[in-house]
């Protein structure tokens, strides 16, 4: 009896609750006749693809400015950073010079002019943030809004070379859903990609075992990233970011300037805004621009309150396990629901319903101050 | 002879959790005289009038015992309510006005004159107009009954200096009809010195129109200027009830501190330590800090290497500032000597940099990270400023976790912390490990000053005597210079070497433990000996 009572303290009732949902559903879609192993690779696939940009919560809500919904900032700045990258790649003639190499050049060019363009914006912003101390989530939800409103103006303004980002029939500005295929899309959890352009020495990137999808390659980067966000908050500078995020006062008082942690936080989460968009459209397949990421901040905020994270304190096994169920709702209702009431809108309404619902319920249990 | 008292409440006992706030007080006033009610810090005067008022606070945590007669007649007060039916008014400390509103509309709020219309007619009272003329004559009589001639009743309370807010509200009980017993709980702690005297003389006016008086201080010289009779309390107990013409200030301030001092070191181990005015540890030149409610203004004491030395004081009176101001909390001015070099506080650290570490007053606000691990909080000061418990993996440092796990189990022993283990936050914890964890992160920085503020509030006996008896341990046998803030005057007797009594910012004078007790309260309450002599 007691140590179900520690079992049940230690998860609490929102992750009981929708961790049994989650388990329905997967009985109910194996009874339905769905096979158990794509529906595996289905939430993997899922998980690891947003698993980065809910990982970008962790030095949010550590330092202090709680549930970063500004994220799209970070988004923005990954997605600026691939248009360049393939742009780039095209106008070099990477494919013809670098052959299977050119994916990967282009994957880290991306990377790497991402995380920049984001440590920069994400710098300007945690000093708007340390501005608006008590209302931080507010704030944040609105850059993240005008951000993508901006970002709208520059993706119609750009005038790229590269066809596959151009709009298909004439003019300048990149269109709504461009196709990595030629790129770097899938290049580490696509078996078909790996097959297809990779040599054989990099074969275990993504392989097939029956019905079962293992992306290797993805497990290995989103464990990596995972890794270092831990190995960060074990470190003095982040350890003393969690302190400021815990008690401003304490901090201040152990000689630590806690306006520039919390501009660290910020902009850490911003650089892994910018990763975490590259490897999900890496998974996807496409680049996604215009209002596309509008609302992913909300989905990342969802699937870390899942997790049992509060917007004071957050760490990795919340975006595991959030992301997890999160995006395991999703994946295996939308099948279900269909089969059951057939209604075409109804997965998405239940999608919606589940993912505000969530934010809702969290934002209504957490508490201010030292508490 | 009990109806010559308007009101007396005998025997009144009251427990919180266990702890006796209140042991079988009496307190009886006559009608239509002032009479003071004294004590320090936590003598139980709120406690007693929280009863008087009924309010919720002494109801949820059980009632009192004890009873309380108005006129002779045994009364129940079970709200505020039921207490301003009774005639008993309070005007409060911080003030229960609302600003956007005018005097007039403060004065008779809740109590609103109204006159029928043909909507209330149908709709009930809540429709009915207002009558402004009445309203504005009551509220304007009522503070010409008080002498304020000059507050108009139809300004805006906002904008208005605090001393006439406090009249307002004074205006307002008094306009309360049948008022018989007016409290005023520190009316004068606010107020500069020529509001205080004004405040002084309404007062008498009152209980010239035959009103009795409550009023709570802790200036002595206010009471023996306006009182009548006083109730002295000490530590929850009736201590007793005098007339103050029959008593001197002398008098008073040692009945309301009056406790047997219990030493905790022998005075023979006080000889091995050199204690001398050439070897300072901790030097304040016109040091002023700027904490709201605790300003410091203007200290200068010197500290001697290897001593204890204590600041007492009153609370508000700015000795819970001095250590704030050193953390960097809050802005300072004036000069900081820490063993002759002088500290430049706008730095954040800087003091922890020069081997000061301290406990803070405010143990969950400040002192602790509360949803962390004991281990994470002893270790944290150690680890941001002297580099400690980290290993250095190329640019990286990184938590060395089996030398914080170590340390702090050594700490959870040396300290007697009651805990699972290293890893039980913080939060869990109940008051008085908490203070020993806050301790702990002190003493992880090895100090040569160790200031601690309060060490002792809402901890149990037990884990108040450890601490003590640490302090005091660290101080003999590491020689630590300790400056210890508290507003426990017993304590503070003893241990220190010295004690400073802080009044209006500044140190009123430094005393020795074992002054006279006459003369401790005597400056407390801000008052030179001469002057009481």
């Amino acid at each position: 009896m007691k140590t179900l009572k520690t079992f049940y303290d230690n998860i609490g009732l929102p992750r009981l609750i929708i961790g049994v949902f989650f388990i329905l559903l997967v009985i109910s879609s194996i009874l339905l006749g769905f096979s158990p192993a794509a529906l595996v690779s289905d939430v993997l696939r899922r998980w690891l693809m947003y698993g980065t940009l809910v990982l970008a919560m962790v030095p949010g809500i550590q330092s202090g400015i709680g549930l970063n919904f500004g994220v799209s900032l970070g988004i923005s700045s990954g997605l600026l950073g691939a248009v360049l990258a393939m742009e780039i790649s095209f106008i070099s003639g990477w494919d013809a010079s670098m052959g299977a190499g050119a994916p990967w050049m282009t994957l880290l060019l991306a990377l790497a002019l991402g995380v920049v363009f984001a440590a920069a914006l994400g710098t300007i912003y945690g000093m708007l943030l340390n501005r608006v101390k008590g209302s931080e989530m507010t704030v944040s939800t609105y850059v993240g809004f005008s951000v993508i409103a901006f970002m709208n103006i520059v993706w119609l303004s750009l005038a790229f070379k590269n066809g596959e980002l151009r709009w298909p029939l004439q003019g300048q500005g990149l269109r709504n859903t461009a196709s990595l295929a030629g790129s770097f899309g899938g290049l580490l959890s696509n078996p078909d990609v790996v097959q297809a352009t990779q040599p054989k020495w990099l074969q275990w990137l993504a392989f097939r075992v029956g019905d079962l999808t293992v992306p290797i390659g993805l497990i290995l980067v989103f464990g990596l990233l995972c890794f270092l966000v831990w190995l960060f908050f074990r470190t003095k500078m982040g350890i003393a970011m969690s302190g400021a995020g815990e008690n401003q006062l304490f901090t201040t008082s152990s000689g630590i300037n806690v306006d520039r942690k919390r501009i660290q936080g910020t902009a850490i989460s911003t650089m892994l805004g910018a990763v975490g968009i590259i490897l999900y459209a890496q998974t996807y397949g496409f680049l996604q621009l215009y209002n596309a990421p509008l609302m992913m901040g909300f989905a990342s905020v969802a699937s870390i309150l899942i997790g049992g994270a509060t917007v004071h304190r957050a760490n990795i096994s919340n975006v595991l396990i959030g992301t997890l169920l999160f995006q395991g709702i999703l994946v295996t209702a939308l099948p279900v629901v269909n089969k059951v009431v057939e209604i075409g809108a109804l997965p998405e309404v239940l999608r919606i319903i589940i993912s505000n619902g969530i934010i809702l319920y969290a934002l209504s249990k957490t508490k201010g101050g030292n508490q | 002879m009990e109806e010559q008292y308007l009101l007396s409440m005998e025997g009144i006992s009251k427990e919180y959790y266990g702890n006796k706030v209140l042991k079988n007080v009496n307190l009886r006033v006559k009608p239509g005289e002032i009479h003071a009610l004294v004590g320090e810090n936590g003598a139980g005067k709120s406690t007693l009038m929280n009863i008087l008022f009924g309010m919720p606070v002494i109801f949820s945590t059980g009632g009192y015992e004890g009873e309380i007669k108005l006129n002779g007649e045994v009364i129940q007060i079970n709200s505020p309510h039921n207490a301003m039916q009774q005639g008993i008014g309070m005007v409060h400390q911080e003030f229960m006005l609302i600003p956007e509103f005018s005097v007039t509309e403060n004065i008779k709020l809740g109590r609103e004159i109204g006159e029928k219309t043909i909507f209330s007619k149908f709709f009930g009272p809540l429709l009915e107009k207002m009558n402004w003329d009445q309203m504005s004559r009551d509220s304007r009589k009522a503070l010409n009954s008080i002498g304020m001639m000059n507050i108009e009743e139809y300004t805006k309370v906002a904008g208005m200096p605090i001393g006439y807010k406090q009249f307002v509200e004074i205006a307002r009980e008094i306009d309360k009809s049948g008022i018989r017993l007016l409290v005023f709980d520190e009316p004068t702690a606010v107020l500069t010195e020529s509001e205080a005297s004004r405040l002084l003389e309404i007062m008498r006016m009152i209980s010239e129109k035959g009103v009795a008086i409550i009023f709570i201080t802790h200036r002595l010289t206010e009471v023996m200027a306006v009182a009548d009779s006083m109730t002295i309390l000490r530590d929850g107990e009736f201590v007793a009830r005098k007339e103050v013409k029959d008593s001197s200030l002398t008098n008073i301030a040692e009945l309301m501190i009056g406790r047997k001092v219990e030493k905790l070191v022998e005075d023979d181990i006080l000889a091995h330590r050199e204690l001398s005015d050439d070897n300072l540890a901790l030097e304040f030149i016109n040091y002023h800090v700027d904490m709201p409610g605790e300003k410091v203004r203007g200290l200068d004491v010197k500290i001697r290497e290897g001593e204890i030395f204590g600041f007492g004081g009153l609370a508000g009176q700015g000795k819970i500032g001095i250590l704030n101001g050193i953390m960097g909390l809050y802005e300072t001015a004036g000069e900081v000597l820490v063993f002759g070099k002088a500290l430049d506080l706008t730095r954040l650290g800087e003091a922890l940099r020069n081997g000061i570490a301290f406990v803070s007053e405010d143990r969950r606000g400040v002192g602790l990270l509360l949803g962390e691990s004991i281990e994470r909080n002893i270790i944290f000061s150690a680890m941001q400023i002297n580099d400690e418990f980290l290993t250095r993996i190329g640019p990286l440092k990184i938590l060395n976790k089996a030398k914080a796990d170590e340390h702090t189990r050594n700490m959870i022993k040396l300290l007697d912390i009651r805990c699972t283990g290293p890893s039980q936050t913080v939060g869990s914890l109940s008051g008085g490990n908490q203070q020993k964890v806050c301790l702990a992160r002190a003493i992880t920085m090895v100090p040569r000053i160790l200031i601690v503020s309060e060490p002792t509030r809402g901890i149990d006996i037990g884990a108040k005597k450890l601490v003590l008896e640490y302090l005091t341990k660290i101080n003999r046998e590491l020689g630590t210079t300790i400056v210890m803030i508290s507003s426990e005057l017993v304590e503070l007797r003893s241990l220190c070497d010295r004690i400073a009594i802080v009044s209006e910012g500044k140190v009123f004078s430094v005393m020795k433990p074992d002054d006279p007790d006459a003369a401790f309260g005597l400056a407390m309450a801000g008052v030179r000996e001469e002057a009481a002599a």
